[in-house]
This record gives C-alpha cells, structure tokens and sequence, in this order.
C-alpha cells in the first residue's frame, strides 16, 4: 500500500484528464455492481426459502406417495413389473425456460403432460382406485421434485453469480479505485513540483537578462567614453531576437 | 363311506393342508405384529410363528421386499410339496389354482415382447407359482404372432386363449382388456371343473369362485368409470359364473355411475350388506376391502367341511392374504406411518 502501487503513467496534464475520468468511470461501475449485487441476494434470499419450503413439503408427498404405493400392493398385490413393462414413454415432460435476474439468466424447468395415461386400465379387476390415487400422488411429487431441481439450479447459479459480482465490487472498492486515486494523487504532486521548478527558471532567467542587459549598458557607456556612439548602429548578427538557452 | 374313498388319494394331502391352516397367524399375532418398531422386531415376532426362522438368513438391514419375498417363497414351497403328491383329479384341480398366475405371468410377458424387452430379463420376474415348461421356450418368439403360435397354443392356458382372442387381438387389445378376458375365461373353466368333480367340492367352491366372479364384474364396473372402455367390451368382461348372471350383470352393463352399481347390488343380500359398509371417508373400510373380508369368511369357511378339495383353493388364498397383511404391516413399520397401520383383513 505503498506510492508504489500505481499505474505506471507519465504525470502530465493529460494523464491527469484521462486517470480522473478512469476514477469517476470506476466509481459510478462500483455503484452499479453494488446494486446488481444487492438484487442477486434479494432473489438469492426468495430463493432460499422457497426451497426450504419446497423440502419441507417435498417430505410430506413422498411420505404419502410411498404410503400410497403399499397401500395400492395391498389390494393389488405385486403390480410393478406389469406397470414397468408398459410403459413406453413418460407421460410428464419437462420444458426449460430462461429468466433474467439483473442480467443474470436463470433456467427454469417446468413439467408438462405429454400425452394420455399409456396404461389406463391399470388395476381394473382389483385396486383400480388405490391405483388412480397412487398416480395422483406420485405424479404431484413428481411435479413437486421439477420445481425443486429448477430452485436448485437457480441457487446453485446465482450462488456463483453473488461470488463473482461480490468480488468484482470489493475489487473495485479496495484495490482499482484506491489506486487511480493513488495515480491520481501522484501526478498531481509531480506536476506542482514541475511548476515550482518552472517558477524557479523562469526568475533565474529574468535575473540573467537582467546581468546580460547591465554588461552591455555598461560596455555601450564606455565605448561612448572612448568617442565612438554605438547606440544607434545596428548589430549586424542582430536579429532583434534574444535566443537565449539555459 | 365317501371319507374312505376320498381319504384313499387325498386324505394325507388334506391332513397337511389343515396341518398348514393351523400356522396362519392369529388375531393375537397380528396385536404382537401391530406393535413392533422396526422390521427387526417384527422379524422377530415372526420367528415366535409358524414362519419360524424363515428370515433368519438375511443381513440386515431388512427390506420390506426381502420379506415380501421370502413370504412368497414359503408359500410356494408348501404349495408345490402338495402339487407333487396328489394324483387325479386333484393335481388337477391344484394345477387350475396355478393357472390364475399363470395368466398374470404371460400377460408379463407378452407385454414384455410387445415393447422389444428381452425375455430372459423377465422370466425371474414371474410367479413362481405361474411358471410352466414353455417359459423357457418363450424367448423363440420374437413377435406377437409367433409368441401365439409357437408357444400359447402349448401352454395349459391355451383352451382360454383359442376361445377369446385372435392373433390379431395381440398386438392391438389392450394389455389389461386380454389378461381379464382370459381371466373370465379361467374362472369360468374352474366353476365348470368343480361342478364336475360334484360333492362338497362343488358346494363350496362354487359359492368361492361364484362370488370372485361377481366381485370382478363389480370392481371392473366401477373401475371403468371415467376410463376409454365401452360399456359393450365392460360387458364381455364379466365372469358369466357368479350369482349376478344374467340380470345383475345386464344390470351391471347399463350402470354409468357407482350409486347405480349400489342399486344393483341391493338386490343381492350378500353384496347389499358389503356395499352399506363401504364408504370413501377416511376411516372408513373401502369396498375392495370388504370384499377381501368377504372373501376371507368364504375361505374360512370352507374349512368346515371335510372331504373337499377347496381347503386347498381356500388355503392358498388365506396364506396369500396373510402375505399381504404382513406385508402391509412392515410397510407401515418400515415408514412409520402408524395412522393406517390396522386396516389389515384379520383371518381368525
């Protein structure tokens, strides 16, 4: 966190312009971040308790489907293999969507019935009513378990998100922004230690014209002693242009 | 006189069988069973029954399953120790018993090979009570058609088969409309045998199959409610064997909702009192399960009688409930859903 952690800029005016308009660039992307990170834990949060709501209930209809399976065994007796050997396509689809949560897209999964029930008379001779029930539980859970694989990923997605523009943000605010400022400070004082030199110079110089202008006073007032008047004959090498380097 | 004549063939058989009977739990095992926390006390209930130590052999931790299995598995060992050793025109009668699985299995199967599934996969999945010599065989038979001709046509079950479906109606009936087709077929058949074989035997099993018959005309009616089935292919499902044929069944046909299959049962006392018991409210015993307890009384009945061959019918069927109630019991232990945990048949 020394004066050496800066941009390596020549100090000038210019930089300066260019480094002042970074700082207010960066400061207003910090705002900005700040929010969309604000709005990623409000929906993070809405998130989170919908999914613990979901568990929750997720628990009851998988208790009382699975009841409802020994249940339907129970006037039935062993129906699996008939059921599982009908089945020829599922019956409940899923269909993803996108939505968009300060420019993070999120999927979202949501079932759909594909067709009718492909084995219908399930249970006719006996049990056909603990077996329609059955169906109507498992299918409620199976709903149940989409929307919560479509929370999960959501979760697990905007989790990474929250990350990222976390620490985006802190980048910002810690590191990027203090040192433009740092940058910032540093051509400044750099360009007031050139103007005080340039100040400095600029006497010296006018001190030196000073002497210069003293001397040839002088040598003029003693060739006018010695009788020649040089006052009004023109320098040859004059230009009427004073070059004078330092 | 007939005890003697019966006795010569059967009279062993009939003394093992009611030697069986007498391990069917009892209303004072199911209080033990009822009480249990988990499977294992349950496993250990069991152990103090007839059941012995029949899961002994299973690491834990026990699965509702393994016990439904093994249950199954006794079941059959005892039922096939009585099949070995009866002759005409008992095996018979013992060998009608087995084909009602043995339509269940080829109803498997013939699903199996319709959707391309390879048989080899299926056939543990069978009864075992239902297996038969061309299971093996049935894997030759890549298509419906073949599977009718090749093999079908062998089996026991073939008489149902010529009867009712085509080779056409394979590929395009309705899996379940074939297997209660052909159940119809069966029970029909089997009231038919017992009529010949006269005696007690037909007394009580065909009060036995004449009420499965009106209880599958019943429950079909009801279940169909709602569903794509026609009122005429209904109607060519119903067992003509029972007590409701003809007119309760023609009753039946024409009824279009469950207060109208009610209106036809009260004129028939018997399934009049079942349906004023039954009830759709929580708590209240469903209509299948007042007929399972009908069922059961029927079964239990045929026990007081000697010299018939239904005891075996009856036991068969007992021993099966049993494996239900116990099976519903452990699921109810196993997911500690107490709530419903009574609704089991109790059978003495």
């Amino acid at each position: 966190m020394s004066g050496k952690d800066k941009l390596a800029i020549f100090p000038s005016r210019g930089a300066q312009m260019l480094i002042k308009g970074r700082l207010a660039g960066a400061v207003k992307g910090h705002g900005l971040l700040k929010k969309k990170a604000d709005a990623l834990q409000v929906r993070f949060r809405m998130i989170l308790s919908k999914i613990i709501e979901t568990k929750t209930l997720m628990g009851e209809v998988m208790k009382e489907a699975a009841f409802s399976l020994a249940e339907a065994k129970f006037t039935t007796g062993d129906f699996n293999q008939v059921v599982l050997q009908n089945v020829t396509k599922a019956q409940i689809k899923i269909r993803s969507k996108k939505d968009n949560v300060a420019g993070v897209t999120l999927p979202i999964f949501e079932s759909y019935q594909d067709g009718s029930d492909t084995y219908e008379l399930a249970g006719l001779a006996r049990g056909g009513q603990q077996l329609s029930k059955l169906k109507k539980n498992f299918q409620s859970a199976v709903k149940l378990l989409v929307e919560l694989a479509s929370l999960q990923t959501s979760f697990v997605t905007l989790d990474e998100v929250i990350k990222i523009t976390n620490r985006r943000v802190n980048a910002i605010e810690h590191v990027i922004i203090p040192r433009l400022e740092r940058t910032l400070a540093y051509i400044i004082s750099e360009l007031d230690e050139l103007e005080r030199e340039e100040f400095y110079r600029l006497k010296k110089i006018q001190d030196k014209k000073k002497i210069i202008k003293e001397k040839a006073e002088a040598r003029k007032a003693l060739m006018l002693q010695a009788g020649k008047d040089v006052r009004d004959i023109a320098n040859l090498l004059d230009e009427g242009d004073e070059d004078l380097l330092f | 006189m007939k005890g003697c004549i019966f006795n010569i063939d059967a009279g062993y058989l009939e003394g093992l069988c009611r030697g069986f009977k007498c391990g069917i739990l009892k209303q004072s095992d199911y209080l033990n069973l009822v009480q249990c926390e988990t499977l294992e006390d349950l496993k250990l209930h069991l152990q103090g029954t007839d059941y012995g130590t029949f899961l002994a052999n299973e690491p834990s931790p026990l699965s509702v399953s393994t016990i439904d299995d093994k249950l199954r598995e006794k079941l059959v060992i005892e039922f096939q120790h009585l099949r070995n050793h009866s002759v005409e025109p008992m095996s018979t009668f013992l060998d009608f018993i087995t084909y009602s699985y043995m339509i269940d299995n080829i109803i498997l199967l013939i699903t199996g090979t319709l959707h391309q599934r390879p048989i080899s996969e299926l056939i543990p999945k069978c009864h075992p009570l239902g297996s038969f010599e061309q299971m093996e065989a049935i894997h030759v038979a890549a298509t419906p058609a073949e599977l009718y001709n090749a093999v079908l046509v062998d089996t026991p079950l073939a008489p149902f088969f010529v009867d009712c479906i085509s080779e056409q109606d394979l590929d395009e009936m309705n899996i379940e409309i074939i297997r209660n087709t052909l159940y119809k077929a069966y029970l029909e058949a089997f009231y038919e045998f017992c009529k010949l074989i006269g005696g007690t035997t037909a007394d009580v099993m065909c009060e036995i199959l004449a009420f499965e018959a009106d209880r599958r005309a019943i429950i079909i009616t009801i279940n169909s409610f709602g569903t794509e089935l026609s009122k005429d292919d209904r109607a060519k499902l119903y067992p003509r064997c029972g007590k409701l044929n003809p007119d309760g069944l023609a009753a039946l046909a024409r009824a279009d909702d469950y207060e109208q299959v009610k209106a036809v049962a009260e004129y028939y006392a018997e399934y009049a009192a079942l349906f004023e018991g039954a009830g759709n409210n929580v708590g209240d015993k469903t209509l299948e399960d007042k007929f399972f307890e009908h069922e059961v009384t029927l079964n239990v009945n045929a026990f007081l009688q000697q010299f018939h061959f239904g005891v075996f019918y009856s036991y068969l069927k007992l021993k099966e409930q049993e494996c239900r109630n116990i099976v519903w019991i452990s699921e109810c232990v196993a997911q500690k859903h107490r709530a419903k945990i009574d609704n089991y048949i109790p059978i003495f």
